[in-house]
Parts: structure tokens; C-alpha cells; sequence
């Protein structure tokens, strides 16, 4: 499903070249879920930016559902993105001025497809998250976990194959943190979605069935559970 | 495509207010674009009229014998209408009245003359009844002066007539025909039956000319000038009337189209300024959109497409208000208006202003928006305050050189000419490119040249505001800075404008011309007028000649064997011309030297000649003419060639002699005073008359009138566009800010959140408003006084009139304007609860 091969990400800083991974390399198979672990600054939001094509590295190769992304440029990226790739980013992203339920329709209406068919979906989904009365709310009437609810719902829109969640839960409280791990992993579940999700929470990534570990950009250790 | 539409109409729902920002300068740049451009029509046709007015016809030919049959039938074929008219001087007495003998000009008329502007008569419509009998109208200064009332008899040569009405005001007689005489309007049947005709060879035939609209009246001249020179025949069109008010209608159409860039340009930059603001706030969303697999062409076209809804509504509104101002205009300002107009709505200039508005609002909308293209997706995951790099983008270089074209091009068919258009692309080019560095200079200056110790907190915020990542130095310096600019130079060059148009039409110009002065009564006479509160202002000896021969080529040879493009009726006709010492102050010299003495029995005499006369005439500085003098020939050379500025009523002469040649030729004398009104002037005449008989005197108020009346027309017009523009100007600079702040309220309320009071905020704006204010305000004025000085001597070849008051004044009032703004919008952030506008500004 996706395959990283010794990927590696050089900035160019004021300082100097400043190398935030390297050789990163690992392979997930459908339906599998990874937790990226690692403390603050170690490389977990670049790698996933790579994973999903957000940015080139500077060597190595990502191969995402059997496409090489490294010789694609922006557009086809974009396109990959679209078609089988969800996202849930740990302030929400989402757009401002739409409502919820056009939030979680976008990746669709993006294709040409609406109508509907598309509304009817992205209720159902909106409902799967519980925010079924919620679809006419912008996100500025919302809290953070019905936000992050949203996104999550719209992340499922397009039936991604991958799911890639950057610390979903960072600006969330306990209890709305556990309640959005279990939808997480349930819809994961439910949909048969590959799962790569980003954490420095160990009890949360103990609920995917690996675990791997970035410090300083290198992998340090890659678990089954 | 249907995704970009929905996503650009769901993406404005939430912003609404903020595009309404960006259409408000769309919506007022294109409203003074149309309401300029229309006003700008209305002028012209109001100007045309009263031009018109001043011939009366479109042609008119005038001829010194009667028109030969074959000649009439010809210009009958010429469509169009015709009236025929003969005048010759006579002596004109009134029997009632001591039978006092007055040089007078009598006229009868056939047809529908004047065709343009209103032959006035006391009692009115007296002119349809001259043909029932021996009638006469006579001119109403004359029966004023002679207390003739009507009903009383007139003497016209030997046959008597009963004056049956005044003439109060006719059209078609420019200084140098009514200059001759009085006039009397008699029957053509009348006339005909007197023996004044015989062989009288100062009677002048005319015919008048109401073309049809679509004729090229200065062509038909031309041709018909060629066809008929064996006549010698004397063409006059509209255009050489114009031409004879001088420069001053040409620079008011220059200036209103100058202010119609401005206007347009003003808008231009406010969009710009605002959609670049609203733009940056966007790119977090494209960014997110970008995650979610939009393609960077999908994004644009997203914003593009608000863009350009944005274009065709202001464009929309904007030509409504243009054309609402243009209704409400003469209801509102009805009892202050120096002149009646009837307005009307020039749908070509409508047109014309709201394209041209949409195409540069649509450019300018461009610019800025190029940058989302450029988003990365990574700022998503980032959720840095991202912004897109523009600098190496080709793209954006095309731009410029397109918008470059289309301002340009604009430019040209604006002015309808290239180097005014290339001259204002470029002045605006170079006043970008200024602002910029100046912009460039406060950033660096701010980051490296600040001491950092003695500073406080409130100043150190300020100042640093000015490098930050995300300063609005360069957006605010250069839109204030255009801002001010060009507001600015449009007050520098109307005051210009109107100091050339005082000095034109000022108020101590003569209005009363006395002509047939003899030698001996020169003297006499200078003293009676000024016993008479009207001292004489100009006065020069009158000698007629014909031209003998040009370059050594006999003028009768020339006109039987063909002159090359000479004009006929200027090798025929007679010159009057005088001698003196020194030049006047309606002329000056453009080529050559004035000589202005030469010593008796100089062989060849060095004359000074009006240079579009010698244009006519293909003569050079030092080129020979010989001129008839009464019989006498007298070889000339050109020495110098003069503008004349023939607007101004004073002698002013095609041909100006030395001193010492031609004092002993038979002369007359024309003087020019000034008298305060219509009583003074009669007075005055009467003085002279009583003493000096054989003097007569032609009253110029109606003329003056006539030219008054359109340089007010002109001065508070050009006011009018001034002040219309200016608040253009003002609103922009209003929305320059307000865009600003968005920028920097989350800033602000961030600091407030950590305890920042009021006051501290207030502050620290301040000082960042005040050195922006106050830099943009001066490169802005300094840039305008550079482009007043130049407009002033390339354009409308006077000195430019600055007064400082008014420049200081402007400068302060931008940085008022500037601060005022700054700290009223301020107060919403400072009134709102922090939590909301941290919550909306995400
Ligand atoms: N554009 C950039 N230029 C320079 N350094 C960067 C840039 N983006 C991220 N970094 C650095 O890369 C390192 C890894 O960042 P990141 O992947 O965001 O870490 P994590 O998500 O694990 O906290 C950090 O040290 C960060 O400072
Ligand atoms: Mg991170």
C-alpha cells in the first residue's frame, strides 16, 4: 500500500543544512495501521508530509498504492491526494468559510461529482460522527472536537485508501481525545482504511498493531504488537 | 467547473465584508472613470456650441464681389443648408439726432443665419420684419448713444429708413470682422434697391454654410479653396475659431483626461492593495484545499473567479453611481452653476470608462492573486503563516508587461495620442518603482539602523512592525503613496491651469477698440479717453499692404501657375500691419530675432512674422518678401517669427515692422481700452465721436462675453473633476488602511490578551501609521511637484503654479488622513472580545 524507501529531507537553514530524516525506510500493506512515534522536533510531520506527496525529499522514493510519487509533479500529485488519500491534521484545517457539511463534501464536489447523492453522503458520515444536527454550522460555531469530528468525517468522504492523521488528538482534552481515537480507529475499521497515524501519545499508538519510533529524523525501533 | 463557481461563491459567503472593501475602490474608481468621461463629452459638445456660436455656421466664404452663378449652383450641391449675405461700409446718420455721421457697416441677410448660437433683437423677432418696407435694425450701442428710439429714421447713404428694432447680440463676428464697424441690418430687396452697391468696392459678400454632420468641414475648405482660388476667396471653419481661443481648450482636455488615469488608476491601486490582503488571509485555506487534492490551476481559478465577480459588479455599480452623479449633478448644483447646461449621458464615454475600469480592475486583481498558485500544501500540517513566493515566477513578469500595455494603451486612446500616454506609463512606472525603493529603505533602515537600548517598548514594537515578517510597509507606502501622488498633482496642475486661464482671461483685459484713429488725432484722442477713467492699454499704427512677391516669385504669377499648398486668400489678402520698437506681451518670439529698429533707407528690412502664417506661407527665418504698400514696393526680409496669443483682445498683428521704415506711409491708429460696463462705454464713445468724428469704435464686451463664458465654463469644470477625483482618492487611502488592519489585528489582540493596555496599542500604531504616513506623504509630494513641473512645461507650455500652502496642506492632510483612519478602525479590535476575532481569524 505504501512503501517509503530510504527517504531522506535536508532544509537548507540559516545555520546551514539541517538533515530532519534520514533513510527512513518501512512498507505497510492494506489494511494495516502504524503509529509514528516520537518526541517533539524529531521528524514524525515531515515524513508524513512526504508519505502524502505534501513535499519532495530531498532522496528516497515513496510509493503510495503502487504509484511512484516522487516523479509526479504538483498536479498528479494533487490528483493521488485526492483520490486516495484522507487527512486529519492536529488544528483541523478546516475551511473557514464553509459550513460543515460542505467541509466534509469538498474532496467529492472537487471531482465534478455533487448533487444528492454527494450531500446524502457526507451526511451520512457527518451522522457516523455524530454531528448529524450540526451539517449547516460553520467552524466557527463549532468546538475543537466536533471540528475534528468534521475533518475526519470529510477525510472518509473520498473512501480514501490511507488515512494519515497528524496528532489528531494534540489540541484536544482526555476525554474528547479517547472519544476521537476509538471513531478513529472504528471508521478505520469499518472502511478497511490503511491507517498511518502520527502521535507522541504511547498509550494512543499502542492501539495501532505497529509502532514505529523517529528520534533526530532516524527510525529507532519498528514493532508488531 | 461548476466545482470553481460553487467553491467561489461558498468561499466569499464568510467574507463578504471584505470583498465588499475591495469592490468599494473598484466601484469608485469606475465611477469617476464614467462620471469624468461623460462630464468630459458634455464639456466638449457645451465648448463646441459656444464655439459654433462664434462663427454662427460651419463655413462661411466670404468673397469681395458677388458669387458668380456657376459658383452659387456649386454650393448648392454641397448639401446641407445656405444663407447669403451682403455688408459694405457706409456713412450712417440719424436725421432726428443732429444728422452726427458715424462709419457704419451695413448687412442684409437671405436665409436662416445663424445657423448656431441666436441673433438677438429688441424688440425680439424684429428681423423677420425687415422686408416689409424700408426697416432697419441697428446696432444697440449706437441707438444707446444717439438716444434714437425706435421708430425714428436712420440715413443710409442717400436712402432713409425707419429703425424698427436694437441688435443686441449676434453670432459669427470674431474681433476681426466686427471690429470694422456698427452694424445695420437692412432687406436684401432694400438694399438691392439703394445705388450703395455700385461699384462699391468694400462691399463683401458672404455665404454661410450648415454642413451636414458627417462632412469634413476643414477638407471642403481645402478643396474648395483650390477649386475656387481665381476668386480669392476668404474660407472660415469652426476649427480656426477654436483655434483662435488658443491653447486653453486643448489643456483642459488634456487635464480631464489626466484626471480620468488618475481616477481609474487610484481605484486600480485600491483593489490591488485590498485584494492583496484578502489574498494572504486565503492561503491557509488554499493550502488545506491543496491537501484535499485541489489543483494550484483549481485554486486560482477559485479566486480568480471572485475576482473577476468582483470586476463585472464594481464595474456594474461603478457606471451606475458614475451616471447617478451625472444625474443628480445638475439638480444639485442648478443655483451655483456659472452657465446653463443640459446634460447628457455620452454612452460611448460610459462605455468606454467601464471597460477600460474591468480590464485594469480584472489586471490588478491578477497580480496578487498569482500567488496562490504558489501555495504550498505543506503549510496545512505546518499551519504556518504561510505566503507564496512570487519573486521568480515568470508569470508574474508577463503580468507587469501586460498590465504595462494596457495602462499604456489606455493611456493612448484616452489622450488619443502616443507620447502622453507613453509619458504617464512611464511617470507611473517610475513613481512605482520610487515608492518601492523608499518602501525597500524604511526595512532595512528599521531592521539595522535602530538603536535598540534607549528605545521603549511601545517604539521598538512600532518601528519593528515595519520589517516583520508580514509588514504592510510596502502595500501602505505604496498605495498611500500613489495615493497622494496623484491626488496631489492633480491640484498642483489644476492650479496651474487656472493660473494660465487668469492669465488669459484676467481682468484687466481691454473690451473697447477704437480703429481709424488719424495721425494728427492720435494725440487728442489719448487725452480724451483717459479724461474718460479709460486710459488707453495698447495702441499701434495700422498700414495696409498686400503681399507683391514670396522668395522672389511675383504673387500673380504664383496664383496662375500654381502655389504649392500656399493658401490662396494668404497671398491675396490684404495685411494690416504695424511697426514698434519692441514686442508686446502677447507674443513672443519662437525663431529668429525681432529687430526692432533699422535705420531709414535700410535696403532690406527685417520684419517679424506670426509663425503659422509663415507655416502658410512656407517662409523660413531669413527668407525674402516683398510686400505693395499703397502702391510703394518694400522688400522684407523675415527676421524672427512670434506666437501670437490671439485669444488675448489687443492689436495683435500678422506682421510687425522695425521702427524707421514705414512712419511716413499713410496710417491709421488702433487703440484698445478697458471700460467697466456697458454705461461706460457709450459714454466713452460718445466723448470721442464728439470730437474725433471720422473714429469709430467697436464694443468687444459682446465678445468678451462669449470667451468669458466658456472660461468659466472650463474653470469650474476643471474644479469639478478636481474635487470629484480627490475623494475617489480619499476613499482609497481609507480602504488601504482598513485592509491593513485586518492584517494586524490578530497581532493586536494577541497583545492584548497579554496584557497590553489601549493606550500601549494605540501607540505602537502610531508610531508605525506615522512613519508611514508621513514617508508616503512626502515621496508622494515630491514625485507630484517633479510631475506638475514637468506636465506644466511639456504639456501646457507654462510654468507650473505651485503654492506652497497648498502642498502643505495636502501632505498634512494625507498623514491626518492616514492616522485618523488608522486609529478609528482601530477602536473594533480594541471593543471586541479578543476570543471572537482569535476564533474568526484562524
Ligand atoms: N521549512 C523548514 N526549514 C527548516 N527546518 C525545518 C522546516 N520545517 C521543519 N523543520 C525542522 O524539522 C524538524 C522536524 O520537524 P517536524 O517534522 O515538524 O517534527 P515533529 O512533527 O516530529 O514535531 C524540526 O526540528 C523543525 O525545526
Ligand atoms: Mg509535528
Amino acid at each position: 500500500m505504501l512503501k517509503v524507501e530510504r527517504l531522506t529531507k535536508t532544509y537548507k537553514a540559516a545555520g546551514g543544512p539541517l538533515t530532519v530524516l534520514r533513510d527512513v525506510t518501512f512498507e505497510l500493506q492494506p489494511g494495516a495501521s502504524v503509529a509514528i512515534v516520537g518526541p517533539s522536533g524529531s521528524g514524525k510531520t515531515t515524513l508524513l508530509g512526504l508519505c502524502a506527496g505534501l513535499d519532495r525529499p530531498t532522496s528516497g522514493n515513496v510509493i503510495l498504492a503502487g504509484e511512484s510519487i516522487g516523479a509526479m509533479n504538483e498536479d498528479e500529485r494533487a490528483l493521488v491526494r485526492n483520490r486516495h488519500i484522507g487527512f486529519v491534521f492536529q488544528n483541523f484545517q478546516l475551511v473557514p468559510t464553509l459550513t460543515a457539511l460542505e467541509n466534509v463534501t469538498v474532496p467529492i464536489e472537487l471531482r465534478g461529482d455533487s448533487g444528492r447523492a454527494v450531500t446524502g453522503r457526507g451526511r451520512e458520515l457527518l451522522e457516523r460522527v455524530g454531528l448529524g444536527e450540526r451539517g449547516d454550522h460553520y467552524p466557527v460555531q463549532l468546538s475543537g472536537g466536533e471540528q475534528q469530528r468534521v475533518a475526519l468525517a470529510r477525510a472518509f468522504m473520498n473512501e480514501p485508501k490511507i488515512l494519515f492523521c497528524d496528532e489528531p488528538t494534540g489540541n484536544l482534552d482526555g476525554d474528547t481525545a479517547t472519544a476521537m481515537v476509538k471513531l478513529i480507529l472504528d471508521l478505520n475499521h469499518e472502511k478497511k482504511t490503511t491507517l498511518v497515524l502520527v502521535t507522541h501519545d504511547l498509550e494512543l499508538a499502542k492501539k495501532c498493531r505497529r509502532i514505529i519510533r523517529l528520534r533526530s529524523g532516524l527510525v529507532v525501533s519498528d514493532e508488531m504488537i | 467547473m461548476s466545482f470553481i463557481l460553487k467553491m467561489a461563491w461558498r468561499d466569499s459567503r464568510a467574507s463578504r465584508r471584505r470583498l465588499a472593501l475591495v469592490s468599494i475602490s473598484v466601484v469608485l474608481g469606475i465611477a469617476a472613470l464614467v462620471g469624468i468621461a461623460s462630464l468630459g463629452d458634455n464639456l466638449k459638445r457645451a465648448v463646441d456650441d459656444q464655439t459654433k456660436s462664434l462663427l454662427g455656421s460651419d463655413l462661411t466664404v466670404t468673397s469681395s464681389k458677388p458669387f458668380p452663378e456657376a459658383t452659387m449652383a456649386h454650393f448648392k450641391t454641397l448639401g446641407g443648408e445656405l444663407a447669403r449675405e451682403v455688408s459694405l461700409a457706409s456713412q450712417i446718420s440719424f436725421p432726428t439726432r443732429g444728422n452726427t455721421r458715424w462709419r457704419g457697416q451695413v448687412r442684409a441677410l437671405e436665409g436662416n443665419f445663424p445657423f448656431y448660437g441666436e441673433l438677438v433683437t429688441s424688440p425680439a423677432g424684429a428681423m423677420a420684419k425687415l422686408g416689409a418696407g424700408n426697416n432697419a435694425i441697428v446696432e444697440d450701442t449706437l441707438l444707446a448713444q444717439f438716444g434714437v428710439q425706435i421708430g425714428d429714421e436712420v440715413k443710409i447713404g442717400k436712402s432713409t429708413f425707419r429703425v424698427i428694432g436694437a441688435l443686441k447680440k449676434i453670432p459669427g463676428e470674431p474681433a476681426a470682422v466686427a471690429m470694422l464697424a456698427p452694424r445695420v441690418y437692412v432687406s436684401m430687396a432694400s438694399l438691392e434697391a439703394t445705388d450703395l452697391l455700385k461699384g462699391d468696392r468694400f462691399a463683401r459678400y458672404r455665404v454661410h454654410f450648415k454642413l451636414p454632420v458627417t462632412t469634413e468641414v476643414e477638407a471642403l475648405a481645402k478643396t474648395l479653396g483650390e477649386k475656387l482660388k481665381n476668386q480669392r476667396l476668404r474660407f472660415e471653419t469652426v476649427e480656426e475659431r477654436k483655434k483662435q481661443l488658443g491653447d486653453a481648450l486643448k489643456d483642459v482636455f488634456s487635464f480631464m483626461s489626466l484626471v480620468g488615469f488618475v481616477a481609474l488608476f487610484l481605484g486600480a491601486v485600491g483593489v490591488a492593495s485590498a485584494m492583496h490582503v484578502y489574498v494572504r488571509q486565503k492561503i491557509l485555506t488554499v493550502a488545506t484545499l491543496r491537501c484535499l487534492g485541489v489543483r494550484a490551476r483549481t485554486a486560482f481559478a477559485i479566486y480568480l473567479t471572485q475576482g473577476c465577480a468582483i470586476g463585472v459588479l464594481g464595474a456594474a455599480l461603478g457606471t451606475a453611481a458614475g451616471l447617478s452623479v451625472q444625474a443628480l449633478l445638475p439638480k444639485v448644483l442648478k443655483d451655483f452653476l456659472p452657465f446653463e447646461v443640459d446634460f447628457f449621458i455620452s454612452w460611448a464615454a460610459v462605455a468606454k470608462g467601464a471597460a477600460a475600469g474591468l480590464v485594469i480592475c480584472v489586471l490588478f486583481t491578477l497580480l496578487p492573486l498569482l500567488a496562490v498558485r504558489r501555495v504550498s500544501p505543506l503549510l496545512a500540517i505546518r499551519s504556518a503563516q504561510g505566503q507564496g513566493d512570487n519573486r521568480e515566477d515568470p508569470v508574474r513578469l508577463a503580468l507587469f508587461f501586460v498590465i504595462a500595455a494596457a495602462v499604456l494603451g489606455f493611456a493612448v486612446l484616452q489622450t488619443g495620442h502616443w507620447l502622453p500616454g507613453l509619458a504617464f506609463t512611464l511617470a507611473m512606472a517610475v513613481s512605482f518603482g520610487i515608492l518601492g525603493g523608499v518602501a525597500q529603505l524604511v526595512v532595512l533602515a528599521s531592521k539595522h539602523l535602530l538603536p535598540r537600548k534607549p528605545l521603549s517598548y511601545v517604539w521598538r514594537q512600532g518601528l519593528a512592525n515595519l520589517h516583520r515578517p508580514n509588514n504592510r510597509t510596502l502595500l501602505l507606502l505604496l498605495s498611500l503613496g500613489l495615493a497622494t501622488f496623484l491626488m496631489l498633482t492633480l491640484l498642483l496642475t489644476r492650479s496651474t491651469l487656472l493660473g494660465k486661464i487668469e492669465s488669459v482671461a484676467g481682468g484687466s483685459r481691454p473690451n473697447l477698440m477704437f480703429f481709424d484713429i488719424q495721425d494728427d488725432e492720435i494725440l487728442r484722442f489719448d487725452a480724451i479717453v483717459s479724461a474718460n477713467g479709460a486710459p488707453v492699454i495698447a495702441q499701434a499704427p495700422i498700414i495696409t499692404m498686400q503681399i507683391a512677391s514670396l522668395k522672389g516669385r511675383a504673387v500673380d504669377a504664383m496664383l496662375k501657375d500654381g502655389h504649392a499648398g500656399i493658401p490662396a486668400w494668404t497671398l491675396t489678402r490684404e495685411y494690416r500691419s504695424t511697426y514698434r520698437a519692441a514686442l508686446v506681451d502677447t507674443e513672443r518670439v519662437t525663431a529668429g530675432k525681432f529687430i526692432g529698429r533699422v535705420t531709414p533707407g535700410e535696403a532690406r528690412v527685417p520684419i517679424s512674422m506670426e509663425e503659422s502664417l509663415a507655416k502658410d506661407l512656407q517662409l523660413a527665418v531669413g527668407d525674402e518678401v516683398t510686400f505693395n504698400v499703397q502702391g510703394v514696393p518694400l522688400t522684407a526680409y523675415v527676421a524672427s517669427l512670434r506666437a501670437v496669443e490671439w485669444q488675448r483682445v489687443s492689436p495683435n498683428f500678422f506682421v510687425v515692422f522695425p521702427e524707421g521704415v514705414l512712419e511716413p506711409a499713410p496710417k491709421t491708429f488702433v487703440a484698445a481700452v478697458r471700460v467697466a460696463s456697458m454705461a461706460d462705454s457709450g459714454r466713452v464713445q460718445q466723448a470721442v465721436v464728439k470730437e474725433l468724428p471720422s473714429v469709430s469704435s467697436i464694443d468687444l464686451t459682446l465678445i468678451m462675453q462669449t470667451i468669458d463664458n466658456i472660461f468659466s465654463k472650463v474653470a469650474f469644470v476643471v474644479s469639478f473633476l478636481a474635487l470629484f477625483t480627490i475623494v475617489t482618492g480619499v476613499i482609497v487611502l481609507v480602504g488601504a488602511i482598513l485592509t491593513g488592519r485586518l492584517q494586524r489585528i490578530r497581532e493586536t489582540v494577541l497583545l492584548r490578551t497579554l496584557g497590553a493596555t489601549q493606550r500601549q496599542l494605540r501607540q505602537i500604531l502610531l508610531v508605525e501609521y506615522t512613519v508611514l504616513g508621513v514617508l508616503s506623504a512626502v515621496t508622494g509630494g515630491a514625485l507630484s511637484i517633479a510631475a506638475t513641473v514637468l506636465v506644466a512645461k511639456y504639456r501646457f507650455n507654462t510654468t507650473a503654479v505651485i503654492p506652497p500652502l497648498v502642498l502643505l496642506g495636502a501632505v498634512a492632510a494625507s498623514v491626518a488622513v492616514t492616522l485618523i483612519t488608522g486609529l478609528v478602525t482601530n477602536r473594533g479590535v480594541a471593543n471586541t472580545p479578543p476570543l471572537e476575532i482569535l476564533r474568526e481569524e484562524t
